[in-house]
C-alpha cells in the first residue's frame, strides 16, 4: 500500500468516514423500510422510540398500497412507458452513434459532442413549449406524451455512451468483414451490434432508470391520476387532501427505489465513463 | 475532415465509390436521431424564447410580439427576484458541500476493503432512487409533528418536543433543508465521478512523493488534487446543471413556500407557466436558466476538446 508511513488519522479515519457517510446517505431508505412495516399507532406515538419497532410489524400499509391505491397501475404505466422509451432510444441512438463513431470522420466526433450538449438542456427549460407541442399532437394526459418526449433526454446521452463503445471496436474487425463481402450495413448489423451487446444493455438500463426518475414532464403533461407514472403518482396522488399516509407512501418509495438501485449499481462504471467526457483516460 | 483530398484522389475508383457509399450510409444512420432532436429539443428551445417575448396564454391561439414586456414584469416581481437569488444560493451552497464531501468520501473509498460493494450500494442510493421519492422520504423525516430529527434532538435536550423546529415551515430552516436534500442527492454522483478520476492516477506518483517524505496531506493537496482538477471540474459542472435546473426537491418539500422563500427559477416557472397558465411569463422565467447553461456547456466543451487533443 501507499507510503511507508501512514498517518494514524487516515488509518483510523477511513472506516469512520465511510461508515458515517453510508449511514447518512442511506438513512432515508432505512426510514422508509421501518415506516412501511410499523403499525399506525406505533408510527404516530411521540412517546415511542421511532428507530425501532415498539409493536409487532404489520403489512397493513403494504396491503393498503397494493389493493386500495393506483400504485400498481402507476408501476405498470412506468414499465410500459419505460419499455417504449428504451425501444425508441435504441432505434435512434444505435445507428446514429455508429455513424458518428465510424463513418463521418472527425466532424462526427464534433457532432457527437454537440448532441451530448443537448443532454444539458433541462426539462424545466422546455416544459412550457413542450406542453404546447404535446397538446398539438393530441397526446396530453396520455402515456404517449411521455413516450414521445422522454427520448429527448435519453437519446443524446445514449448516443454519447455508444459512440465510446463503438470506437473501442478495432477497425480491422469490420475491414475484414468488408473484405469477406459484407456491406457496411451488413457489417454493422451482423458484426458490430452483436459484439456491442454490453454497451447496448448499458443504454437500456440507463434509459429505463431515467424514465423512472423523471418528474417534471409527467407532472406537466399528465393530469389524471390513472395515467401517471410512479415518480409523480406516489408523491402527488398518494396524498389525500392534506393527509399523508406515511406508511403506504414509504412502502411505495421503497418498492420502487430498491430494484432500480440494484440494477443501476451493476452498470455504474459504464455510466460514469459517459459522464467523465473523456477527462479520465 | 477525416480523409484528406490527396487520399481521395489517390485511391482507386472502387474505393472512392465505397467512401461515398459510407458517407451516404452515415447520413442515413444518424439523420433520424438528429431530426428527432431538432424537432423535440430544438423546436421547443426556440419556442421558449419566442414565448418569452410574446403574448401567449393557455386559452389564446394568436401570438403577438411584445418585446421585453414579460421580462420587465417578471423582473419587477419580488417572487422572481427571490427565486433568482435562491437558485444561485442553493446551487452554490449545495456544490460546496458536495465537492468537499465527495472528495473526502472518494479518498476513503479508493482502497479495496471488505464490504466495499455493499457500502458503495448504500452510498449510491440517493442518486439512483427517483428523486421525487427520495424527497418525499425527507418530507417525512422533516415532518412538523413526527420528525425523527426532532425526536432525537429532544432526547439530547436540544429542542423542546412540544415546540419543535419546523424544518419546512420556517424560511431559513426550509432553505437549509432544501440545500441539504440537494446535497444528499448529489454527493453519490460526484463521489463516483471523483473515484473514477482517483483510480486513473498512476499509483507510482503519490507513492514516490511519499517516499520523498511528503506526508498524506501534502501529497493530497500538492499532487493528487491538482491531477484531479479536470475530473473535479466535470463533477462540478454536472452538479451545477442538475441542481440549478431542478424543481423536484423544492416542489415536493415546500412547494416553494413558506411565502415563496424557497422558490427557485424552475419551480416558479412551473407555478407561473403551467399552473398559472401564463405561458409567456413562465417561459421568460425559464429563459433565465439559459446563461448558466451556456457557460456550463462552454466549459464542458473545453474539457472535451482538451481530452480529445491530449
Amino acid at each position: 500500500m501507499a507510503g511507508p508511513r501512514k498517518s494514524l488519522l487516515t488509518r483510523a479515519g477511513r472506516p469512520l468516514v465511510v461508515a458515517g457517510f453510508a449511514v447518512l446517505l442511506a438513512f432515508p431508505f432505512y426510514w422508509m423500510a421501518i415506516t412501511t412495516f410499523k403499525q399506525t399507532s406505533d408510527l404516530y406515538n411521540l412517546q415511542n422510540n421511532p428507530f425501532v419497532f415498539n409493536a409487532k410489524p404489520t403489512l397493513e400499509h403494504l396491503e393498503l398500497l397494493l389493493h386500495q391505491t393506483l400504485f400498481l397501475r402507476w408501476f405498470w404505466n412506468t414499465t410500459i412507458a419505460g419499455a417504449a422509451v428504451v425501444a425508441i432510444t435504441l432505434l435512434l441512438s444505435v445507428p446514429a452513434a455508429y455513424a458518428l463513431a465510424r463513418l463521418t470522420g472527425r466532424w462526427g466526433q464534433r457532432l457527437g459532442i454537440g448532441i451530448f450538449l443537448t443532454y444539458l438542456i433541462p426539462p424545466t427549460l422546455l416544459f412550457i413549449p413542450m406542453a404546447r407541442v404535446v397538446t398539438r399532437l393530441g397526446l396530453q394526459d396520455t402515456l404517449w406524451a411521455i413516450i414521445v418526449t422522454y427520448p429527448t433526454f435519453t437519446v443524446p446521452f445514449s448516443i454519447w455512451l455508444l459512440m465510446g463503445f463503438f470506437k473501442a471496436i478495432p477497425r480491422d474487425l469490420e475491414e475484414a468483414a468488408l473484405v469477406d463481402g459484407l456491406t457496411r450495413l451488413g457489417a454493422f448489423v451482423r458484426l458490430v451490434i452483436p459484439i456491442s451487446v454490453s454497451g447496448i444493455l448499458t443504454v437500456v438500463i440507463f434509459s429505463f432508470t431515467l424514465v423512472t426518475q423523471e418528474f417534471v414532464y409527467a407532472l406537466t403533461f399528465i393530469s389524471s391520476a390513472e395515467h401517471q407514472t410512479v415518480g409523480v403518482g406516489v408523491p402527488i396522488y398518494l396524498v389525500r387532501g392534506d393527509v399523508y399516509y406515511w406508511g403506504s407512501l414509504m412502502a411505495a418509495c421503497l418498492i420502487t427505489s430498491l430494484p432500480i438501485a440494484v440494477v443501476y449499481n451493476l452498470f455504474l462504471d459504464r455510466f460514469i465513463a459517459g459522464f467523465t467526457v473523456g477527462a479520465v483516460k | 475532415m477525416a480523409v484528406s483530398t490527396a487520399e481521395i484522389e489517390g485511391v482507386r475508383p472502387y474505393a472512392r465509390r465505397r467512401l461515398r457509399g459510407a458517407r451516404l450510409l452515415g447520413l442515413a444512420l444518424f439523420s433520424p436521431a438528429v431530426l428527432y432532436i431538432v424537432a423535440l429539443v430544438g423546436l421547443p428551445f426556440a419556442l421558449a424564447f419566442l414565448y418569452s417575448v410574446g403574448n401567449v396564454t393557455v386559452g389564446s391561439v394568436g401570438y403577438r410580439f411584445v418585446g421585453l414586456e414579460n421580462f420587465r414584469s417578471v423582473l419587477q416581481s419580488p417572487a422572481f427576484r427571490r427565486a433568482l437569488l435562491n437558485s444561485f444560493v442553493f446551487t452554490i451552497c449545495t456544490q460546496v458541500i458536495v465537492i468537499v464531501c465527495a472528495n473526502v468520501l472518494a479518498l476513503a473509498l479508493r482502497e479495496r476493503f471488505r464490504g466495499r460493494g455493499l457500502v458503495r450500494f448504500l452510498i449510491l442510493l440517493p442518486w439512483v432512487a427517483p428523486i421525487s421519492l427520495g424527497a418525499i422520504g425527507w418530507k417525512w423525516i422533516l415532518d412538523s409533528l413526527y420528525s425523527v430529527i426532532n425526536w432525537t434532538l429532544a432526547r439530547m435536550h436540544l429542542v423542546n418536543l412540544f415546540d419543535p423546529p419546523m424544518w419546512l415551515g420556517e424560511p431559513a430552516l426550509a432553505m437549509a433543508s432544501v440545500i441539504l436534500v440537494h446535497a444528499w442527492r448529489m454527493i453519490p454522483f460526484s463521489t463516483v465521478i471523483l473515484l473514477a478520476g482517483l483510480t486513473s492516477i498512476p499509483r507510482e506518483i503519490p507513492e514516490a512523493a511519499a517516499v520523498d517524505g511528503a506526508g498524506f496531506w501534502r501529497t493530497h493537496f500538492e499532487i493528487t488534487l491538482p491531477m484531479m482538477r479536470p475530473i473535479i471540474n466535470v463533477a462540478v459542472l454536472f452538479g451545477v446543471i442538475f441542481t440549478f435546473t431542478d424543481m423536484t426537491v423544492v416542489y415536493i418539500l415546500t412547494r416553494g413556500g413558506p411565502y415563496d422563500s424557497t422558490q427557485v427559477l424552475p419551480s416558479l416557472a412551473f407555478f407561473t407557466g403551467v399552473l398559472g397558465s401564463d405561458l409567456a411569463e413562465g417561459a421568460a422565467i425559464s429563459v433565465f436558466l439559459v446563461p448558466i447553461l451556456v457557460v456550463v456547456a462552454a466549459l464542458m466543451l473545453r474539457i472535451a476538446y482538451r481530452a480529445e487533443v491530449t
